[in-house]
């Protein structure tokens, strides 16, 4: 049994059938990859599991508990936290507010009425949240609105909110699109080191193959909605059909 | 004080300050000159600065926070004006029981309407709310005041009281009128500086009489002011801790991304109806207080004019911010009270040192925008702060403040004032 169970999702959008019958299995601690073209089905399939979207039939089970019906911040509150595919932040607060955020919600659950007590006395969580910072290299520009960073800045902001709180699942929507070479290696790196230290179990939609096949233990290939293949990323490398869903239409 | 910074804690001494000398400051002008009309230290017009003060406070931290735009937020300072009313009814004329129970009422009021009107977002969630306010408005204007049934708000009339109520708990010394453990709030002591002697009443004093020759100011030290003034001081410091809590931090991510909220585990209903409820306690105590100033509630203190008031003060000011509404406040007030008084008769005298044709003139180009037009020249000067100062009046004082600091330190300071702007408070 793995951590995440996926079992018959369906989910159609009218006439569009975006996932056909999909099953998934995630092993706890292991970084599970799913890749395919453009229009494949994977973010419908992440929407599916935070409860964003919820399927027309078919199960989702994290950690033994369905999380269909759920809200997206109780699902949360089970320890899923996804980075989205266009960087979902808070544009008007600074960066540290921003990673603050996720900290309050990791000690204080859904709702707390603190409203007596300032941000200000918070150590712990202010300390755990420079840390953080530091982890992703953006201490220097804690004050900054977070609207005003780089989309690449954003991204990691984005992925230093959702690492604070210690996930025991962490979705990652093409977390290294729109960001520089450089800034995706040491994403890469940040992501192994994460996983080496904390357990936490990945799962990550990716187009950049260099990622993919450095970080994933696992890969899924979705196409049209339905999984083609899944394997280890050696055998997912020369796969016929793997290599049809990508260039199909080329060599028709 | 305990946690805020050294700004909070200017910020609230400067307003403490200004509002404990207010009627010295709202009254520059002698009594006798031709500027005294623009004098606003008289205790009404104080009275109506602070308790509108306390209204857009309280609104400001639902829209000014969460940017959720209640257009109904006048029905609980209604439903705060009745329930003191009934107080004295039944009680007596102390203003205690009436300011605690209107917080308490408006504050269960709110926790039905916010409950209900916060399953939306957007427009949706201001119409909900402005429909609520104007379904209040009709039955404390007709169903509720019905004396044929049951009669909670006396109708066209209004609530007030009459020598046949009950008063319970009024003493036979007690005074007649709304007063704080015998203090009434009607109570003023004046202090004339300058001028000719003249008979003093009660606590009244004149100070260095004929030191200006004729000229004298006059300060009205106002016992109900001052009461609400000091409420006023603490319902501003709650609202900055609130500004500056985790909480607050809260409810501004509800503004910025409600969708990054949820999927960080936190469920924002309760936020927003926590910052709905408290809003609208605010609200109720400003109600109760003008009832304690004036013991009388009528049902247009619900109407949607009222309700969208408090919205253009907390905007004019800047919303979000922590001062705003109050500059806000006070400036529609002093508008309405002080532009509605002049008449062509005072602009005659103004302009009397013209030639006739050239006084006329002018008489007749200001005539619209003074007196009953006031609402002109406010509708004007809100535009071109929307326009120009997206911020409010905060904004205004902000952009003059950097103004004055770039001249001062052309040199330097320039990139510290850049970099000020892109790095906004932690
Ligand atoms: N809310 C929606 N309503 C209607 N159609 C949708 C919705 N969300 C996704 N789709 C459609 O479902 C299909 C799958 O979309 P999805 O976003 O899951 O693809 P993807 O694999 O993430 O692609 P990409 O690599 O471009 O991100 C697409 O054809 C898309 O247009
Ligand atoms: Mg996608």
């Amino acid at each position: 049994m793995g951590i995440l169970e996926v079992k018959g999702v369906n989910k159609r959008f009218g006439g569009l059938q975006a996932l056909g019958d999909v099953n998934l299995s995630v092993q706890e601690n292991s970084v599970h990859a799913i890749i395919g073209p453009n229009g494949a089905g994977k973010s419908t399939l992440l929407n599916c599991l935070v409860g964003k979207l919820i399927p027309d039939s078919g199960s989702v089970m994290f950690d033994g508990q369905s999380v269909l019906g759920r809200k997206p911040h109780e699902i949360n509150q089970m320890g899923i936290s996804r980075v989205f595919q266009t960087p979902e932040i808070f544009a008007d607060l600074s960066v540290l507010e921003n990673v603050l955020i996720p900290c309050f919600a990791r000690r204080d659950g859904a709702f707390r009425m603190h409203a007596y007590e300032t941000v200000a006395n918070e150590r712990e969580l202010r300390d755990m949240a420079l840390h953080m910072l530091e982890d992703v290299n953006m201490h220097d520009k804690r004050r900054m609105l977070a609207g005003s960073l780089s989309r690449g800045d954003k991204r990691r902001l984005e992925m230093a909110m959702c690492l604070v709180q210690s996930p025991r699942l962490l979705l990652l929507d093409e977390p290294t699109a729109g960001m520089a070479r450089a800034d995706t290696n040491n994403t890469i790196d940040l992501l192994k080191e994460i996983h080496a230290k904390h357990d936490i179990t990945m799962c990550i939609i990716e187009h950049d193959m260099n990622v993919v096949f450095s970080l994933a233990q696992r890969i899924t290939v979705l196409a049209q909605g339905t999984p083609l293949v899944e394997d280890v990323p050696d055998r997912i490398k020369g796969h016929p059909k793997v290599r049809e869903a990508y260039l199909g239409e080329a060599q028709v | 004080m305990r946690g805020l910074e050294r700004r909070d804690v200017m910020l609230l001494v400067i307003v403490a300050v200004m509002t404990l000398f207010a009627p010295i400051i709202l009254n520059p002008f002698p009594a006798n000159s031709a500027m005294a009309q623009f004098n606003a230290g008289y205790p009404d017009l104080m009275q109506r600065f602070v308790i509108f003060g306390i209204f857009a406070i309280g609104f400001n931290i639902l829209f000014g926070l969460t940017g959720y735009l209640s257009f109904g937020h006048a029905a609980f300072l209604g439903v705060g004006s009745y329930s003191a009313v009934w107080m004295f009814k039944l009680l007596g004329f102390n203003i205690i029981p009436a300011i605690l129970l209107s917080v308490v009422v408006a504050g269960l009021f709110s926790v039905v309407i916010g409950y209900i009107s916060l399953r939306r977002s957007g427009i949706y969630f201001s119409i909900l709310t402005l429909a609520f306010a104007q379904m209040s408005f009709a039955l404390a204007y007709s169903v509720l005041g019905n004396p044929a049934l049951i009669n909670l708000t006396n109708g066209e009339t209004g609530l007030q009281v009459y020598p046949s109520d009950p008063q319970v708990l009024h003493g036979a010394s007690a005074p007649n009128v709304t007063n704080l453990f015998g203090l009434e709030m009607r109570q003023t002591c004046e202090v004339k500086l300058g001028g000719t002697a003249s008979g003093l009443s009660g606590c009244d004093t004149h100070m260095l009489p004929g030191a200006f020759g004729e000229t004298f100011w006059a300060f009205d030290f106002n016992a109900g002011y001052y009461v609400c003034a000091v409420l006023m001081l603490i319902v501003f410091y709650l609202s900055i801790r609130i500004f500056r809590s985790p909480f607050g931090m809260m409810l501004r991510a509800v503004k910025s991304n409600q969708q990054r909220l949820n999927y960080t585990g936190l469920n924002p209903r309760p936020y927003t109806l926590a910052a709905f409820v408290i809003s609208g306690m605010y609200a109720g105590l400003a109600g109760g207080l003008m009832a304690s100033m004036d013991p009388l509630a009528g049902a247009e203190r619900m109407q949607w004019t009222a309700s969208g008031e408090v919205v253009l003060m907390t905007i004019l000011g800047g919303a979000g911010t922590l001062i705003g509404p109050v500059l806000g406040a006070g400036f529609i007030k002093y508008f309405e009270n002080i532009f509605s008084k002049i008449n062509d008769g005072v602009l005659h005298s103004w302009f009397a040192f013209m030639p006739e044709g050239l006084e006329n003139l002018f008489v007749t180009l200001l005539h619209p925008f003074v007196g009953k037009g006031w609402h002109l020249t406010l509708g004007i000067l809100f535009m071109l702060v929307v326009i120009f100062l997206p911020g409010g009046l905060v904004e205004g004082g902000q952009r003059i403040g950097r103004f004055a600091f770039r001249r001062r330190n052309r040199k330097g300071g320039e990139a510290e004032a850049e970099a000020a702007r892109k790095q906004p408070a932690e």
